[in-house]
């Protein structure tokens, strides 16, 4: 049996807080991509305008430069306003930047730019005439949406949100850094504690296996799902 | 006083960037007319017929629904838009139009297809809807494929479930777009005796076709459009048997 030395409930309740860390960043990484895709392909210059400098920036800057940025840079920021508005109008106005929130909203920011590209390329397949149709019998512009675009649009989008998923959850691996006790850290702590570097980061990498390969099936079954009313060429 | 027209059509033009496609073509039905739109490809035919739904805006000219005039304005760029998008809505759902490549959402089953629009355009409670649905499904004759999808049937059962589809909306006027342009030889028959079906029921139908057979037989007006304008038009004996204009002579010719 494995022997973790004692590390083993600290280590699983890291890997708990990487999961909630993964799926809340993918909440709001598929809101943010969908709201981003929505404003490339309105038509209006000031949204296509504000989503391309959105994914231009996010994508252009590494994800761990990001991180640091939004959670110390942050910080400071919050700090340089609570002065400001206290000295000018006496308002107490002040927060800790949460080691985990900023995780979220981090990572959520990055793969929200990479899901905003997958559902703009999902949104462009869609078929024009299936979208003629729905206009032809007097769905409203936000029916034609909800009814016909998107459920249309995630049976192309599907294999790219299963890959920004897996990267999103290898990458929330980096919240360590801004010290949040993922399984990463714990593990990290535990193999120097140690010096067993194999025996903790072993599991470690087992676990991230595990939730990759669980989602890959999960998304095969739900591809499946999303492409019932499609007939393959043989 | 004269029954309302179910649809007038005035004096539409198009043009699309420098290129007129519709050069003024006026159009008045009444309750049980089929009207076969024909004429060679790039005539404007099918930019008409899209003209009449909206689907395109007109440049000028005005579309009357049983009395109805859609409201256009100009937006700040001169070009001419509807006034209101609910109108247009509204008047689209008593248009239903049947398309060319069938155009059924490939996501949802026959009968889903067909209850959308009445449930969620028409609010017809979701009951009545689907009974609505079987009835129709039963009379284009593919009741028994209503848990199919699209992609599951021929092209002629497609069409079919489509002309359901445009039924279900109980519309004033049905618009087909050529129908059977994208079907294989042998399944034309089945959705053209759909049509004639339709056509000796009373329905209001507007049809761009190349089946001229069709046109002969089943139709109350034939309009030849050539060019953006109306080259000819009246009734079939006159426009097949006794054509004035020198183009309509041209196409009928025998082609070999």
């Amino acid at each position: 049996m494995l022997d973790l030395k004692g590390y083993g409930p600290a280590l699983a309740e890291g890997a708990v807080v990487t999961i909630e860390l993964a799926f809340l960043s993918l909440a709001l990484a598929l809101t943010l991509g969908l709201l981003g895709a929505s404003a490339k392909l309105s038509g209006n210059r000031v949204l296509t305008g504000v989503a391309t400098a959105y994914t231009t920036l996010i994508r252009g800057v590494p994800d761990l430069v990001m991180m640091l940025l939004f959670y110390y840079g942050g910080q400071v920021a919050v700090n340089a306003l609570s002065d400001y508005l206290w000295e000018t109008r006496q308002i107490d106005f002040f927060f800790q930047f949460d080691p985990f929130i900023s995780g979220v909203v981090t990572i959520g920011l990055i793969f929200g730019a990479y899901m905003t590209e997958t559902f703009r390329g999902a949104f462009l397949a869609v078929d024009v005439g299936q979208i003629e149709a729905a206009r032809a019998y007097g769905f409203s512009r936000w029916h034609t949406f909800r009814r016909i675009m998107i459920p249309q649009m995630l049976r192309h989008a599907l294999p790219g949100i299963g890959n920004n998923w897996q990267v999103l959850l290898k990458t929330t691996a980096l919240v360590s850094i801004i010290g949040l006790t993922d399984m990463v850290r714990v593990a990290e702590e535990a193999a120097k504690a140690e010096r067993m570097p194999f025996h903790f980061f072993i599991p470690v990498a087992a676990v991230y296996l595990l939730l990759t390969a669980g989602s890959e099936l999960f998304i095969k079954w739900l591809d499946k799902r999303a492409n019932v009313g499609v007939v393959r060429g043989n | 006083m004269a029954e309302t027209a179910p649809l007038i059509c005035r004096d539409i033009h198009k043009t699309f960037d420098q290129l007129e496609v519709l050069k003024g073509i006026s159009l008045e039905t009444r309750k049980g007319d089929v009207i076969s739109l024909i004429g060679s490809s790039g005539s404007g035919k099918s930019t008409f017929l899209r003209c009449i739904n909206m689907l395109e805006t007109p440049t000028s000219g005005d579309i009357i629904v049983h009395g109805d005039p859609i409201r256009f304005k100009h937006n700040r760029k001169g070009q001419r838009v509807p006034a209101d998008n609910r109108q247009v809505e509204l008047i689209r759902a008593r248009l239903s139009m049947v398309f060319q490549s069938f155009n059924l959402w490939s996501h949802m089953t026959v009968l889903e297809n067909i209850i959308e629009a009445p449930i969620n355009v028409l609010k017809v409670p979701k009951k009545e809807a689907i009974e609505r649905a079987e009835a129709y499904l039963n009379k284009v004759g593919i009741y028994e494929r209503k848990d199919y999808y699209p992609a599951q049937m021929s092209g002629g059962q497609q069409q079919r479930a489509a002309i359901a589809r445009a039924l279900a909306m109980e519309p004033e006027v049905m618009l087909f777009d050529e129908p059977t342009s994208a079907l294989d030889p042998e399944l034309v028959g089945e959705v053209l005796k759909v049509m004639q079906s339709l056509a000796e029921e009373g329905r209001t139908m507007i049809v761009v076709t190349h089946e001229m057979a069709f046109a002969r037989d089943v139709s109350t007006q034939v309009l030849f459009l050539h060019q953006g304008v109306i080259e000819e038009q009246g009734s079939p004996d006159k426009v097949f048997d006794h054509p004035e204009s020198e183009r309509m002579k041209q196409f009928l010719a025998p082609k070999f």
